[in-house]
């Protein structure tokens, strides 16, 4: 119910807009479409993701129709009773399908740690098999949970620090919803085979090209967003979202570039090939850690850290400083992660002294996060959230500490290929990326649900804690296990002979591998509280009371 | 005005903050990416690389599609420990038609680059149907549905065409008779077995799945496997002309 | 209005006056960057022109620019092997020119082959014959004293290098026929005979065995490759039937399967793949494992 609704609303005058006509009259396009490729596919698991995209049509096409019918004829409002009539329905579903999607991206991590202690696990089907499943948990946690508070966490803050409704009305609707079922395309083709094998970059090339048309309409709704804004100027967080939407597009193009075999099939060849495939793929997964996982949420970090701890950020010229240096320094890094291979030498050089300049301007973000919080530390001991925040941004500070590190040649050449790159992974992942992430949507979810607070702090206390343990046995655990395993590769008898096969080292990781998945299992019974309390602060009856008081917040969605 | 405020620009203008980024973003890849494509010495001149035939490429397909690389490296990297574990290191060469590269990124399992003849057959099908049957300690998966499932040979000419439009030296005939000549390659005694030696002379021909009369997924990889790391005879490779 | 207008503000806690702007209630300091951090910044920066100037790093046109130290990562691990094996050229020499024999016998020769051999077995032959040796169904045991292909110094050198049915063309040959598969015995024949081989070795049989039928079969169709009583016959790799020591296994459903599909373990031919004192070196270790003759 919103005042617009009400306000005279004559059915006789409605009329379909321009934006619902197309998106209908595609929409049952792509109905047809799809059903016919899904006749003609090679395989029966290319047919079930073409049947999939024809539902997903169908559903577009009727809820456009159902939403035209039940909309009131006029725009909804720019301005309600001189606020801004913000937009929070694509961000109230985006945070839903990010907690969603992180538990399910947590359990599969869960499993596959699992499968790597006892290998029985792996039931000797295909879809439950360690090869599927990774991938699976990576892009359920960086795509999906990731992206979704990315997006999410973007639309909120672009229109709060605008001052400015988001731009569309369909398209944030079209971003939220179109970029799920790129994940669910992307997901169930995993478990069933389909993959084009580059780290980070699995879908097949139609769920690339479908996620290239999602992420151009993101970028408009964003653009789109700035230009309506009401503040003279563009607040910093609002930087940080747009280099990793802009960035993300280019690195997406260019590492994705294939051909499928037949439009009829889900395989395709990736145009490149060998050692130039290679740094195209690096460059791309570098910097897909760099500007999904670091620029996107130091953008939340920008919106949340200040406003929670009510605290102005610390430096503007550090913001500046180093979020250009970030963004320039970022994408020269890819050659860390193919050292002493078969990518010659000069480029190998490139990447390490860039991630070794990349330091600086990594620990910038870090130092105006926590600086941030100067006059306000004693919140840290009553307000959970903010210190998740707080440890959060040390994470940061940790994993960009060690990637540096990692990134020198030397300590390279006994870190690659071993569960050093996993404990340095799941630092900035569970702490960093994991941690903030939390923290904006504990803050979030009240805020557009309108509640004046979460269901319970000490809800989020326990989050917290057992989360914490969590993070410090992966992450101990798998350096103790990374190092073990890189001496163990390269130790010698005293005659100068290998000392250990390949297969004494395997075994020697089993100890810490069991201890990783217990870390494993406390962060997902973590964020298992984390879904119930988010669940009672939504279904909290207050809140209807308080709907009343205020409604001029209340979007029209 | 101090420097600070010059920044204004692109905080009051998002056209020039969104090129700004674009600016300065483009410049790494571009530094790091296109030399790769133009420099000759970037891949090493070996003339024995030679591209896979159908029944290896459909073997790959299944490589990269049962994830594999995630456990596998295929980079045998500079470095003494590596070299003496797993033989002579990669050259960028011998992955020059891999689309994409399986260079990998982590060793769950050992590096697979030279894995090619160094065990038998019958051995491939043992250890990937239970791995635990031959290396008890073994992490590695089963994947014993690999044995069970017919290769679908059906449209691999599909598979060559494509990747000869993307550069690999497939030749028309090649990709006319790939499905021919996939199952020509997993017997002893398929009577296209001549024109396949003729169309792919450095090729291996014989019953990798080890199954009389049928070509089954296990026939593919292993014959993939097998092949891994044999295109470069390094007793009479030239290593000092491919020092960089 | 300008930019350092005049509604800025000051932060009551730090003092420090902010941008001026505000955006939902947030505000920015106008805190300079702090010394520190600018200086290990400026640090990495200069580090790194000095790095890019001693290594290969600048791509040109035709290559790249080489760096002052002529540095390459290729080069520096050929170096590295090379003056490894200077390093050991001595004993090398010594083992490549001493025969087998004699490098059992040199207490100091042995311990280096030996362990050699234990490098080179750890990483090559391990999946197959397990890390003890000790084998597996169809991989041999190379622990005890029954050799399909001989337990002597230069038998095992032989198999080594060229392997059991290997891709060789000195590879150790002979199959064990598809007797069941080619329709040359019909399953109870293959029954028959099957009791009959576990005989040779008193395990137990059912009570209808027939084991005169058995032996009957056996002396036609059996007794070419792994002789008349059973003892096998080492030129073909046939093994001994009679000794109690089974490279596939004892019971029935095993050794049935076997004549119904034949049998031709592989090993594959090391000799290209392995250099000359590797290959002798793992002789001796093996020889060493248990049963060398
Ligand atoms: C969970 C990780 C994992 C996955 C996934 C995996 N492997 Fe392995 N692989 C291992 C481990 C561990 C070993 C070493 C022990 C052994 O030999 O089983 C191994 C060994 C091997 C070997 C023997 C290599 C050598 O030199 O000894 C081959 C060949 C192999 N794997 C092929 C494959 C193929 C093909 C696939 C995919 C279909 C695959 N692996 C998937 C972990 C994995
Ligand atoms: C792919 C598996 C495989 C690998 C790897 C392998 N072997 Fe074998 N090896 C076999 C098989 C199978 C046999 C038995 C052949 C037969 O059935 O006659 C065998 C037999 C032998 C024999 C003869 C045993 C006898 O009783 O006569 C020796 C000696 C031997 N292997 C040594 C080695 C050494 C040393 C290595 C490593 C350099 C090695 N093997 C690697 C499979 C392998
Ligand atoms: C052409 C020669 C040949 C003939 C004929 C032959 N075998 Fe064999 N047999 C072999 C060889 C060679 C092997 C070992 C195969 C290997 O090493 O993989 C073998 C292995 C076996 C084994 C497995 C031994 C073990 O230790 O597990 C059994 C049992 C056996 N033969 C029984 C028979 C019987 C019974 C017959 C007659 C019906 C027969 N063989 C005829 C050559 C022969
Ligand atoms: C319950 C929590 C988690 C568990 C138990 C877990 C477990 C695992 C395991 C077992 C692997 C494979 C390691 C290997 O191959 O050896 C892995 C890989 C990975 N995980 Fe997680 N994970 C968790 C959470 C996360 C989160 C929150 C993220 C990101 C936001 C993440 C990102 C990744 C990435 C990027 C990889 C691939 C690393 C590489 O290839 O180097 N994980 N994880
Ligand atoms: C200054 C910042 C950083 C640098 C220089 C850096 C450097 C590195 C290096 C050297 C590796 C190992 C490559 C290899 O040996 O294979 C690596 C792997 C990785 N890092 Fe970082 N890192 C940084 C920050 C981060 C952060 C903040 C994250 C966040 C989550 C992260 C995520 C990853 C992932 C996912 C991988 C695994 C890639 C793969 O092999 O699949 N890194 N990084
Ligand atoms: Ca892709
Ligand atoms: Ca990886
Ligand atoms: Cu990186």
């Amino acid at each position: 119910m919103t005042f617009s609704a009400s306000a005279g609303s004559e059915p006789g005058n409605k009329t379909m807009r321009p934006g619902e006509m197309s998106l209908l009259a595609l929409s049952i396009l792509c109905i047809f479409g799809a059903l016919f490729i899904a006749g003609r596919a090679y395989t029966p698991e290319y047919a079930f993701h073409a049947y999939l995209f024809a539902a997903a049509s169908l559903f577009s096409s009727v809820a456009v129709i159902v939403r035209y019918v039940r909309r009131p004829a006029e725009v909804p409002p720019q301005m309600i009773g001189g606020k801004p009539n913000y937009n929070y329905g694509p961000i109230k579903f985006g945070s839903i399908a990010a907690i969603f999607w992180g538990i399910a991206g947590f359990a599969v991590g869960c499993m596959i740690a699992f499968e790597l202690a006892f290998p029985a696990l792996n039931l000797d089907l295909p879809w439950t098999s360690f090869g599927r499943l990774r991938p699976l948990h990576t892009s359920a946690v960086i795509f999906a949970f990731g992206g979704n508070v990315l997006i999410s966490t973007s639309f909120y803050v672009v229109q709060r620090t605008c001052r400015a409704r988001l731009a569309g009305a369909l398209s944030p609707w079209f971003v939220i919803l179109g970029y799920n079922l790129f994940i669910l395309l992307a997901g169930t083709g995993y478990l069933l085979g389909i993959t084009q094998g580059k780290e980070y970059a699995e879908p097949e090339w139609y769920a690339d090209l479908w996620l290239t048309i999602v992420w151009v309409v993101y970028l408009l709704v964003f653009l789109g967003t700035i230009f309506k804004r009401k503040e003279p100027h563009i607040y910093v967080a609002n930087w940080f979202y747009l280099a990793f939407i802009l960035t993300i597009a280019v690195l997406h193009l260019c590492n994705n570039a294939a051909i499928p075999i037949s439009i009829f099939s889900s395989k395709s060849y990736i145009v490149w090939s060998g050692v130039q495939d290679a740094m195209i793929q690096w460059w791309y997964g570098h910097n897909a850690v760099g500007f999904f996982l670091t620029a996107g949420f130091l953008a939340i970090m920008y919106y949340f850290v200040p406003k929670r701890a009510d605290r102005p950020v610390y430096s503007y010229r550090l913001s500046i400083i180093h979020f250009w240096a970030l963004i320039f320094m970022y994408i020269w890094a890819g050659p860390h992660h193919l050292h002493y291979t078969a990518l010659p030498d000069w480029a190998q050089t490139i990447g390490m002294v860039f991630s070794i300049m990349l330091w600086m301007p990594s620990w910038g973000g870090m130092i105006n996060g926590l600086m941030t919080l100067s006059g306000a530390w004693d919140k840290l001991r009553t307000d959970p959230v903010l210190r998740m925040m707080v440890v959060s941004l040390a994470f940061y500070g940790m994993s960009t500490f060690e990637g540096p590190l990692m990134s020198i040649k030397v300590v390279n050449s006994l870190s690659h290929y071993t569960d050093w790159t996993i404990g340095h992974v799941h630092s900035g992942a569970l702490g960093w990326v994991g941690y903030i992430s939390f923290g904006a949507l504990y803050c979030m979810v009240p805020w557009i649900w309108n509640r004046s607070k979460l269901y319970s702090l000490r809800l989020v206390e326990w989050h917290f804690w057992l989360s914490t343990i969590g993070i410090v046995l992966y992450i101990s655990s798998m350096w103790v296990a990374g190092i073990l395993q890189g001496l163990m590769w390269r130790a010698y008898t005293s005659l100068g002979f290998l000392e250990y096969s390949f297969i004494e080292t395997v075994d020697a990781m089993h100890p810490y591998y069991i201890i990783r998945a217990l870390g494993g299992v406390l962060y997902l019974v973590g964020a298992l509280i984390m879904a119930w309390n988010i669940y009672k602060t939504i279904a909290s009856p207050e809140a209807e009371t308080e709907l009343v008081g205020q409604p001029a917040l209340a979007a029209a969605e | 005005m101090s420097l600070w405020d010059r920044h204004a620009i692109f905080e009051k203008n998002s056209i020039v903050l969104l090129f700004g980024v674009l600016l300065v973003i483009s410049i790494g890849g571009l530094v790091e990416v296109l030399p790769l494509f133009y420099m000759k010495n970037t891949i090493e001149e070996v003339d024995s690389i030679r591209p896979y035939t159908p029944l290896e490429l459909a073997g790959r397909d299944i490589y990269v599609r049962e994830g594999c690389y995630l456990c596998h490296s295929q980079m045998i990297r500079a470095l003494r420990d590596e070299v003496e574990r797993y033989g002579h290191y990669s050259l960028a060469a011998e992955s020059m038609y891999d689309h994409p590269f399986q260079w990998g990124s982590k060793r769950n399992g050992p590096d697979l680059a030279r894995v090619g003849a160094k065990y038998s057959d019958e051995w491939h099908r043992g250890h990937l149907h239970n791995p635990r049957s031959v290396v008890p300690a073994s992490i590695m998966p089963g994947y014993p549905w690999l044995g069970n499932t017919d290769l679908d040979v059906k449209h691999l000419g599909d598979n060559l065409r494509t990747q000869q439009i993307e550069g690999v030296p497939y030749t028309s005939d090649q990709i006319e008779n790939a499905a021919i000549d996939a199952r020509a390659q997993a017997s002893e005694d398929d009577p296209a077995l001549k024109a396949f030696a003729k169309r792919y002379p450095k090729a291996v021909a014989r019953n990798y799945g080890g199954q009389p009369g049928r070509v089954t997924e296990a026939d593919a990889l292993i014959a993939y496997l097998q092949m891994l790391g044999t295109s470069v005879d390094f007793k009479i490779y030239d290593e000092k002309a491919n020092i960089r | 209005m300008t930019e350092s207008g005049a509604h800025k503000h000051v932060d009551a806690h730090s003092g420090m006056g902010t941008t001026g702007h505000e955006w939902d209630g947030i505000r920015e300091l106008n805190t300079p960057l702090p010394r520190w951090w600018l200086n290990i910044l400026y640090a990495t920066i200069v580090w790194a022109v000095f790095y890019c100037i001693a290594y290969p790093a600048i791509p040109l046109i035709q290559s790249f620019t080489p760096g002052v130290l002529g540095w390459s990562s290729r080069q520096s691990v050929n170096d590295e092997l090379a003056s490894l094996r200077a390093q050991r050229e001595p004993i090398v020499a010594a083992l490549s020119q001493a025969s087998l024999d004699e490098i059992a016998h040199n207490p100091q020769l042995r311990t280096f082959a030996m362990a050699q051999g234990k490098a080179a077995f750890a990483n090559n032959c391990a999946p197959c014959h397990g890390a003890g040796g000790g084998g597996s169904k169809g991989y041999a045991n190379l622990n005890d004293d029954d050799w399909l292909w001989g337990g002597t110094l230069e038998q095992i050198s032989a198999t080594i290098t060229h392997g059991v049915r290997a891709d060789d063309d000195l590879s150790h040959a002979g199959m064990m026929p598809a007797f069941g598969r080619e329709g040359m015995l019909d399953e109870q024949q293959i029954s028959n005979v099957a009791d009959y081989v576990r005989s040779l070795s008193h395990l137990p049989l059912p009570a209808q065995a027939n084991l005169a039928a058995g032996a009957a079969i056996f002396s036609e169709n059996c007794a070419a490759c792994h002789g008349a009583d059973g003892h096998g016959d080492m030129e073909l790799g046939a093994p001994n039937l009679a000794d109690a020591i089974w490279l596939y296994g004892s019971d029935k459903a095993t050794i049935v399967e076997g004549l119904v599909n034949g049998r031709g373990g592989v090993m594959p031919a090391w000799g290209g793949r392995l250099d000359a004192t590797t290959i002798k070196a793992l002789t001796i270790y093996v020889h060493a494992l248990g049963g060398g003759q």
